[in-house]
């Protein structure tokens, strides 16, 4: 599994500068600061041959000319000063590259996409890792914009883990699982969707502001959830859908599907976000053996709004059978069926287990009992509720209307990436949020990688061969040796190879990329 | 009193959290009561302290461009 987060990007007072300069300038003030690629004078290009955005799940390929552009991501985009020109905004006089993508140590991608700077956590294996390499990507987003505010003649620029601007726009956070390919899709779509309309209750960011623009007052579960406006489909920027089908699978075609799930909030909150992943893959696993729960919303899309509008989470919610329902009683039909799944296939087993999903489970059983007994008992737990804490308490001091525009700052600066600024990492500095992982192990995660994905791979020759890598992508790491015309492609199709384990000895031995190609090639171990 | 007790109210959740390790809950006096209160001050007090200054400015400001 995997995330995306995209940052909102702002220069404080100052709204005309061009929002794709700017995040260039975000990947390149990074590769500064770690110094891959800098020292070969240029970016590590990204290898786009096996990018496939618009081969649908359910069987088909989109006609490109009937694409959004928007929907074109497998092309090296052309960042020139006339495209920047033809978007607007300032785009400052720059001797340096226009960098839009790196590949970092730590096996994460660093890049630029749609006018955002995003981060691409590398593959990982379970969920407390998922939160780790997460939070790893907001340490790697500070760094750079710390360095940019240390440069002389460049803009302050601020980053935010949040998905909206509250007018109209929204930027992505997505999540990426690993499914078995015979798995058939309408499966994945009936048994994925009740979930995805209520796991918000669980991991929701908090919202100020109702309906896309934001100009209806109160308050939401959900970042995302006025954004989504079909049940199925491939696009994620337009007309975005509760199950997103693009058939990317960065893999093995015949054996594996990489789910990109587009409904989910950016979360701060490492509970959040660590139930984010750890029950959705749980669920997976259910629909992959055939024993997730059996039932349909009569309109999710609506459901979804209606769930995330409902933060006292009263309203019972229309069933196709007719009968009705609250997202917490989804959620609990979820985790029942979840423990005996679970316990059936000896994953849960205290001893014998997985190591994971036990604690998940047990979470998942805590959070949904605390949210029918009162949720804001879970205030230094869940995103939304710690985010709505504090603004209740700020509506009692100063007896604020929900349209109070400093309600509206809260839930902006909540996501502000600087420690000193972000309203979520004051609460973690007062330790008014709970840690399941060390600010130390995020700060390593920021510089290395997991040790038991092909991001190990990835990571690993970007930090020692680094100047001899010329591309490289989920699924490739293409090298060019000096003696050699001819570029060398390596392909890392099998997501669970490529470990420290497989290649650790022949990294540590290899004192450069040639003997390290030359072993590697001739079946050293 | 009754509006210290009604301010405890709103912000026992708050109280919790600081302890982390679940405590008795001592009977309501006096002393607790303000203790819970100026807990709260302390933390608004804290949040006013790093907020940008013009919240309606700042809000307007921030505009994105679509993303996915």
């Amino acid at each position: 599994m995997g995330a995306e987060t995209e940052y909102g990007i702002h220069t404080p007072g100052n709204s005309s500068f061009n929002a794709t300069w700017l995040s260039t300038q975000v990947v390149h003030a990074y590769s500064k600061e770690t110094g891959h690629r800098a020292a070969a004078g240029g970016e590590t290009r990204w290898d786009y041959t096996d990018e496939d955005p618009l081969a649908d799940a359910r069987g088909w390929v989109l006609p490109r000319q009937e694409a959004d552009p928007s929907q074109l991501t497998d092309s090296e985009p052309e960042l020139t000063a006339a495209q920047i020109a033809l978007e607007g905004g300032v785009a400052l006089d720059h001797s340096g590259p226009l960098m839009m993508n790196m590949v970092l140590g730590n096996g994460a991608r660093l890049y630029v996409d749609h006018a955002h700077p995003e981060y691409s956590s590398p593959e990982v294996t379970n969920p407390l890792d998922a939160v780790r390499w997460d939070a790893a990507g907001d340490v790697v987003a500070l760094a750079a914009i710390r360095r940019i505010a240390a440069t002389q003649g460049l803009p302050p620029i601020n980053l935010y883990k949040n998905n909206t601007d509250n007018k109209s726009v929204s930027y992505g956070s997505h999540e990426n699982y690993l499914v078995p390919r015979h798995v058939p899709f309408n499966s994945i779509v009936t048994g994925l969707t009740p979930f995805f309309v209520t796991r918000q209750l669980m991991c929701g960011a908090g919202r100020v502001g109702l309906g896309q623009d934001g100009s209806g007052h109160g308050f939401q579960l959900s970042q995302r959830a006025d954004f989504f406006e079909a049940e199925v489909g491939l696009e994620t920027t337009i007309r975005r859908p509760i199950i997103n089908t693009r058939d990317e699978p960065h893999s093995v075609v015949d054996k594996y599907r990489r789910l990109h799930v587009i409904i989910g909030d950016a979360n701060l909150s490492q509970v959040s976000n660590y139930l984010k992943f750890g029950t959705t893959a749980i669920v997976l696993d259910m629909i992959e053996q055939g024993t997730a729960p059996v039932l349909a919303f009569a309109d999710p899309v609506a459901t979804l709004k209606d769930v995330s509008h409902d933060w006292q989470l009263r309203a019972k919610h229309l069933l196709r059978d007719g009968q009705r329902v609250t997202a917490l009683e989804v959620q609990r039909l979820y985790l029942e069926a979840a423990k005996e799944h679970c316990a059936a296939n000896g994953s849960s087993h205290p001893d014998t287990g997985d190591g994971h999903t036990a604690a998940v489970l047990a979470r998942w059983e805590d959070v949904l009992t605390a949210l029918a007994a009162d949720p804001m008992t879970l205030a230094n737990q869940l995103d939304w509720v710690a985010k709505l804490s504090l603004l209740q308490q700020y509506r009692a001091r100063d007896n604020m209307a929900w349209n109070d525009p400093r309600l509206a700052l809260i839930d902006l600066q909540w996501a502000d990436i600087r420690p000193e600024k972000g309203l979520y990492y004051k609460l973690l500095q007062l330790g008014r949020m709970e840690r399941l992982v060390t600010d130390q192990s995020i700060a390593h995660a920021a510089e290395q990688p997991p040790v038991d994905t092909r991001a190990y791979f990835r990571g690993q020759c970007i930090q020692r061969y680094g100047e001899s890598v010329v591309g490289a992508s989920w699924d490739s790491v293409i090298f060019e040796l000096p003696h050699q015309r001819r570029l060398q492609r390596v392909p890392t199709k099998e997501p669970l190879r490529g470990t420290r384990e497989l290649t650790g000895e022949l990294f540590e031995t290899s004192p450069d990329a040639e003997t390290f190609l030359g072993r590697l090639l001739a079946g050293a171990p | 009193m009754a509006s210290q007790e009604q301010k405890n109210v709103s912000s026992r959740t708050e109280e919790e959290q600081v302890d982390e390790a679940p405590l008795p809950t001592p009977a309501p006096d006096s002393g607790a009561a303000q203790a819970a209160t100026s807990g709260v001050d302390d933390l608004l007090d804290e949040i006013d302290g790093v907020l940008e200054s013009n919240a309606e400015e700042f809000v307007r400001g921030f505009v994105q461009k679509g993303g996915q």
